[in-house]
């Protein structure tokens, strides 16, 4: 699935990195230690987190991340938009908490694991 | 030029999570037994027993003015600065970005002392919570009032900068980094992103007095103040941070 895809059906606003709306989904995940999710995430990962610093941007370049989520109605700092546009991440923001959105997210298959 | 044992990171009765003996006197008397020569009181998100605790000092210890703030990332930095108005002026931003009220009964008391060991009050803020500046802020904030940045205890999963926020950002202007443990730093700084450039300091982050000066770092300074601090972090002059 495409970041584009999910913008559309769950109405996620889009704040930076418009380049990258045709970047393929693999799986998610939800971290606000950067460090954490440094180890753990994957490439195609879309990112559920509160973090909004600078530092999200790289950690998604490095990992190769398809989009990152701010959730719980947190914004992006300047800086990270900016670098979220150079780099074509898309960077997507939505009032409902990572725990919801996620979860609605999971449902529909993204990252699934096999029951 | 002579090597001051300094331990820049002591808590004190005001910090919620901190023993209510760290009082100012209790500070200074177990400092001066451990033979420290600079210390540096920095409390949650606040400064207001820094002046009584400068107060109380005596036999030629240092006594440095700080704070340690909580970033909007939950990152902990230290401000440490010359003056006790420096470290004000400080304060007043922090609490200006700082929400909350302190619910004693879960967090812990936070006991305003003078340098009698006396209860001058309590502070009722939400000492223990995040701030809404980022990092770059303190930094910037910081250095404007004259005072040294530090990143705390980057050897930790918990409020370090590493640990929220993966590495150091590039354009993040620190004086130093903090360690606890200088074991388990070895044993991890090859990992670290954008530590190497970085001088590192050991602080015990003293919540009990019995933590005072277990740790400590040795700064080779012609006088105990921030400018000859600045120049030991930074390797000038031959002042220099040592062993």
């Amino acid at each position: 699935m495409q970041v584009r895809e999910i913008q559309d059906i769950f109405h996620l606003k889009m704040v930076a990195g418009k380049k990258g709306l045709d970047n393929e989904i693999t799986g998610g995940y939800c971290g606000d230690l950067l460090s954490d999710v440094m180890a753990n995430s994957f490439k195609g990962t879309l990112w559920f987190t509160i973090q909004g610093h600078q530092n999200i941007l790289a950690v998604a370049v490095l990992k190769e991340m398809a989009a990152i989520i701010l959730v719980n109605g947190r914004l992006p700092d300047d800086d990270t938009k900016a670098k979220a546009d150079d780099e074509g991440i898309p960077i997507l923001v939505c009032d409902l908490p990572a725990y919801q959105l996620a979860g609605q997210l999971y449902e529909t298959g993204i990252g699934k694991t096999a029951e | 030029m002579r090597a001051f044992k300094s331990d820049l990171h002591i808590h004190s009765c005001l910090s919620p999570c901190a023993d209510l003996d760290m009082s100012p006197k209790a500070i200074v008397e177990r400092s001066l037994e451990q033979g420290l020569d600079i210390i540096a009181i920095c409390d949650h998100n606040s400064a207001e027993n820094v002046a009584a605790s400068i107060r109380a000092a005596k036999h030629g210890l240092r006594v440095l003015p700080g704070m340690e703030i909580c970033s909007k990332e939950e990152a902990h930095v230290l401000a440490i600065f010359e003056t006790v108005e420096q470290a004000l002026s400080m304060q007043d931003i922090v609490y200006k970005h700082l929400k909350g009220t302190n619910r004693p009964e879960v967090f812990g008391d936070q006991v305003v002392a003078n340098e009698f060991d006396e209860v001058d009050g309590f502070n009722d803020r939400l000492l223990i919570g995040a701030t809404s500046m980022g990092v770059e802020e303190i930094v910037k904030e910081t250095g404007r009032l004259g005072g040294l940045s530090i990143a705390s205890h980057v050897d930790r999963p918990s409020f370090s900068i590493l640990g929220q926020l993966g590495f150091i950002p590039t354009d993040l202007e620190l004086d130093a980094i903090e360690v606890s443990d200088s074991s388990r730093w070895e044993a991890m700084r090859h990992e670290a992103i954008g530590v190497e450039k970085l001088p590192v300091v050991t602080s015990s982050d003293a919540h009990f007095l019995s933590d005072i000066g277990k740790v400590y770092t040795l700064l080779f300074l012609e006088a105990p103040n921030i400018e000859e601090m600045r120049m030991a972090l930074s390797g000038k002059f031959g002042r220099k941070v040592g062993n």
